[in-house]
């Protein structure tokens, strides 16, 4: 066989093979809830999790799931996208302009705020939410929305993701080339780097939804009222309803309410996907 | 919020009239228990009172029948508004109310808590003493057991449900093994290893190490392990009736005769359903779950009193919760109110009731209709006759820890391994009692480690 | 720009200066809060339950972090190498775990591990006998690291491959010219390429494994006596700080584990932006 050339190398059934065993490893959790949603309760319970079993009760479970408890889980839909536009869009706006202003402004003290950045990343997040929490209360937040948004709001990943990706893909030139024209600051953030930066842009808003998606730990002690919760933490309250004294099994209702509530993250990947992996490229390669 | 209630207090006369109604049910009159509490304190004619003016409270709870219980006191009482927070469980509960207190902000005005967390409440003076409110006149109304459980010097609560230990079976898993009810624990081990033969992946029972089921096995063995006076707590987990039960117990371990299976997990439940666990002792709370969560039982299940050790009825409380008034709570007259009614009116526990709770009023528990009731579930058995006389052989004098939750907390982590590494129960109960030495020096109390 | 840093170093700081504070003090339940210098943490480099919590995570972390990132590594190059079967359907399959909650994920493993209802009891029932048995002391915290590595294998995979998708073509077209063999190429020029993401991935991945706490927390609820309350630092100081009642000891704990992570972090980058020199 003749050598191959880089732009159409020959397909591999190995490498296939291979990776489709990891595919399997990956998909096979949620193969699992795919047939579990489908189930009734007790069927859950007795039969085999990768196949269907009993009546198809699919549309029984979401009808179940949107009417229970007089339809709290769509308030909880809508509190997390509450969270996430507020939480995750104030994230990402305020990552991108301390990233890009870090990146392109030298001032003073730089180099103290990316090791105080970094050293944030690195105390246990879980342990601080108690400190938290106490500054909260003194402040009158906890048990509000904005209990959840404020923390959210800080991103340090992100914060760093857009540095980087600012140093790289927003040439200085083309900055003081601007200067020199007399475009403002502001001018050129919004004309000239914004758009340079949309894939970085979007990748940080990738991670920060998918962080407030699935914020779980925050809400939790931040919150009492469950007409505030988000989703994640109202499925843990269904799963606590479902096991201990005085429990109502509902595991049907949690299953299909996981799916529901992992469907649209897995839809907003879909759209963004085009869009994040140049995104993550200067990110990563910069270390 | 003192404010507040002085208006409030101030209003009292207005409704003397109305006050007919909640005091004759309670037992009579506005007499104040004294004790030093007066200046909080209110009559009843003031606490009705201040239920006729009406406002917002808030309720933090876990019971289920919450809703039909306050939507019935809203209609009795339309001024007053009670926001519900379901608590989702008791564990939650105490961090959650521990949190809200130590912010000093979003307490509730009635909060339910366990018999046995009561203690942790009370002792740094976080709960309101209800003797200030008259309640002391609640007594007659409450098994002993309850009222103990919310009365050490002061009144921190009334008393919701009760749990005395029952023994419930799954009829159908004994008689194919050929096994008799058990009446003593010897006979319960010599059931416990025929059912096992009988069917190797069949078992009497499951236990994984749980805090909760522990102590009450103590309990009803006549342990008093824990002492709490005047601040000086004493802790002895070795005393006559705590290693009365773990020698008991420690053949069930050994043995293997037990299914390793936490209770409350869906598959713990599962096990219920298809006869791979025989039989449960748990509180008289039980047959509600069991129809619940257990539907493939119907029929087959029944109740015994709890085994004994020679033949004397004994039994202890398992679980069982009352509400209380925080010190914070920003209404606490309309929650003395609203607490009175949810727990001491007909009303109320009648609904409590309806769907499963069972009752901690004598008076219910007393009553013909409640005793003759015919349980479909239990093939037709007069369940509560069992439940209820189970509820007056429970041992007096026994005292959970002034950090008890926290205690329970690590019980895995001490006693637990004992159930998983099939090692002497007494090490991991001396375990656990050196950990909540350290643990009661640290938080400040003088404790007497046995 | 400046107000936004000030904000952002706000948000941040502003907690961690109060732990700091915090951990200053003693909390009882008898007593009150009462100022404690620095006795905390004498506590704390002395508590052997917070050692334990930390030798554990030091296991996880040299055990799940590499075999997770090798098998990231693996999948990226797979995916780069364009010797696949449909690639972009396996880009996103692989990377769809990292979507699901942590809680739905624990959630699901939880139910598969389960040996009665689950599908580790059809493993056993298939091959007759318990070959797998997550629920016990030796395999629990396997049973962690798997749903882990679950959750972030893809994750970690699409940063490797996006780091990989910078090297321009003609690299790999003068490499061929030059009769590199596909083992060369991979050894030459992928991974020094994606050294850089590596390490970041390690030292996001050394985070993560400081700070586990979702994946055992839930199991806890369904195996309580496997796993301690003490069973990495996150817990204990969450049960510190919750269940026990001890705020300050908490946020002591909760500083010197952000000393320790950091130390690690930082030694890390060193190795790693060295060995790029």
């Amino acid at each position: 066989m003749a050598g191959y050339s880089y732009h159409r190398p020959r397909k591999s059934i190995t490498l296939t093979v291979l990776l489709g065993a990891l595919l399997i490893y990956s998909i096979l959790p949620l193969t699992w809830m795919l047939f579990s949603v489908t189930k009734t309760q007790p069927e859950l319970l007795s039969s085999f999790g990768l196949w269907f079993s009993g009546d198809f009760a699919f549309f029984d479970n979401v009808g179940d799931v949107l009417t229970h408890d007089d339809g709290v889980f769509l308030k909880w839909f809508a509190n997390t996208l509450v969270y996430v536009v507020v939480g995750a869009g104030g994230a990402t706006v305020l990552a991108t302009a301390a990233g890009y202003g870090l990146a392109k402004y030298r001032f003073r003290g730089r180099n103290a705020v990316f090791a105080v950045i970094l050293g944030a990343i690195a105390v246990p997040g879980t342990a601080l939410a108690v400190p938290t929490f106490l500054l909260f209360s003194q402040w009158g937040l906890t048990n509000t929305m904005w209990a959840v948004i404020l923390p959210s709001l800080v991103s340090p990943f992100g914060l760093y993701l857009m540095w980087v990706f600012s140093a790289e893909a927003v040439p200085t030139e083309i900055l003081e080339a601007a200067r020199v024209d007399g475009s403002g600051e502001w001018r050129t953030f919004f004309t000239i780097s914004l758009r340079l930066l949309a894939p970085g842009i979007v990748t940080v808003a990738l991670f920060a939804i998918v962080a407030t998606w699935n914020n779980y730990f925050l809400p939790l002690i931040m919150l009492n009222d469950p007409d505030l919760y988000p989703l994640v933490l109202g499925l843990y309250q269904w799963l606590a309803d479902a096991s201990g004294i005085g429990a109502q099994p509902v595991f049907n209702l949690v299953i299909t309410g996981s799916f529901l509530t992992i469907v649209p993250i897995v839809v907003v990947f879909l759209v963004l996907q085009r869009y994040w992996q140049s995104g993550l490229n200067a990110g990563s390669v910069k270390a | 919020m003192t404010i507040t209630r002085n208006r409030r207090v101030a209003l009292g006369a207005l409704a003397a009239l109305m006050a007919a109604s909640l005091t004759a049910c309670s037992g009579g009159g506005g007499d104040d228990g004294g004790g030093g509490g007066a200046a909080e304190g209110a009559s009843a004619d003031e606490i009705e009172a201040a239920l006729q003016e009406g406002g917002s409270m808030t309720y933090w709870t876990w019971t289920p029948q919450a809703e039909t219980q306050v939507a019935a006191f809203e209609k009795a009482y339309p001024n007053v508004d009670v926001t519900i927070v379901d608590t989702v469980g008791a564990g939650d509960a105490n961090t959650k109310l521990q949190n809200a207190i130590a912010a000093g902000d979003g307490v509730p005005d009635v909060v339910q808590i366990e018999y046995q967390s009561i203690p942790q409440f009370q002792l740094p003076g976080q709960l309101v003493d209800l003797t200030a409110f008259g309640f002391a006149d609640l007594e007659d109304l409450y098994t002993p057991s309850t009222w103990g459980a919310v009365s050490q010097q002061g009144i921190w609560g009334l008393p919701q449900d009760s749990g005395p230990m029952a023994f419930f079976y799954n009829k159908d898993v004994f008689d194919a093994a050929g096994v008799e009810v058990p009446t003593t624990w010897d006979e319960y081990k010599a059931a416990a290893a025929k059912i096992k033969q009988h069917d190797p992946e069949t078992c009497i029972g499951n236990d994984t190490g749980d805090a909760g089921f522990t102590t009450s096995m103590i309990w009803q063995a006549g342990g008093k392990p824990f002492h709490t006076e005047n601040g000086e707590v004493t802790i002895d987990l070795a005393d006559e009736g705590t290693t009365k039960w773990a020698e008991m117990y420690q053949p069930l371990i050994d043995d293997e005769l037990l299914c390793q299976l936490p209770g409350w997990s869906d598959e713990w439940y599962q096990a219920l359903n298809d006869g791979t666990i025989g039989s449960v002792a748990l509180g008289a709370w039980m047959p509600g779950i069991l129809e619940d969560g257990v539907p493939d039982g119907k029929g087959k299940w029944r109740v015994a009193p709890m085994p004994t050790y020679d033949g004397t009825p004994t039994n202890a409380e398992n679980g069982g919760s009352a509400e209380s008034i925080p010190g914070a709570a920003e209404n606490k007259l309309l929650a003395a109110g609203f607490l009175k009614w949810l727990n001491s009116s007909d009303e109320s526990i009648d609904a409590f009731m309806e769907t499963g709770g069972f009752p901690a009023t004598v008076k219910q528990l007393e009553s013909p209709e409640f005793l003759g009731y015919e349980s479909e579930y239990f093939g037709g058995q007069k369940i509560n006759e069992v439940l209820a006389a189970g509820a007056s052989d429970v041992n007096e004098g026994w005292q959970y820890l002034p950090w008890q939750s926290y205690a329970n907390s690590i019980f895995a982590d001490t006693v637990g391994q004992s159930y998983l590494d099939k090692t002497s129960l007494m090490d991991g109960l001396a375990a656990w009692q050196e950990e909540n030495v350290s643990y009661g020096t640290e938080q400040g109390f003088t404790v007497n480690g046995g | 720009m400046t107000p936004f840093l000030v904000a952002f170093a706000l948000m941040i700081v502003t907690p961690l200066v109060y732990s700091m504070y915090l951990s200053l003090f003693r909390n009882q339940l008898m007593g009150g809060t009462t100022f404690a210098g620095f006795a905390n943490y004498v506590t704390a480099f002395t508590d052997p339950k917070l050692w334990d919590g930390v030798g554990r995570v030091g296991l996880f972390l040299v055990v799940q972090v590499p075999i997770m990132l090798g098998i990231a590594l693996i999948a990226a190059l797979a995916i780069d190498s364009g010797r696949l079967h449909g690639k972009s359907f396996f880009r996103v399959a692989l990377f769809l775990p990292y979507a699901v909650p942590g809680v739905v994920a624990v959630l699901m493993w939880g139910f598969m591990y389960d040996d009665r209802l689950g599908l580790t009891g059809s493993v056993n029932d298939l091959v007759g006998f318990p070959l797998i048995d997550p629920y016990t002391k030796q395999w629990i915290l396997t049973a962690i690291g798997n749903i882990v590595t679950w959750e972030f294998v893809g994750y970690n995979m699409l940063i490797l491959y996006a780091a990989l998708k910078t090297v321009p073509l003609e690299i790999y077209e003068a490499a061929a010219i030059d009769g590199a063999n596909q083992f060369r190429i991979v050894r030459s020029i992928k991974i020094p390429a994606v050294r850089g993401a590596l390490v970041i991935a390690t030292i996001f991945s050394i985070l993560g494994s400081f700070q586990l706490f979702n994946e055992p927390t839930i199991l806890k609820q369904i195996e309580p006596a496997l796993i301690s309350t003490y069973y990495t630092p996150n817990i204990y100081a969450y049960n510190l700080s919750f269940v026990g009642n001890q705020v300050s000891y908490a946020a002591t704990v909760a500083i010197v584990m952000g000393l320790v992570t950091a130390v690690v972090a930082y030694v890390v980058q060193l190795r790693g932006t060295r060995r790029e020199i």
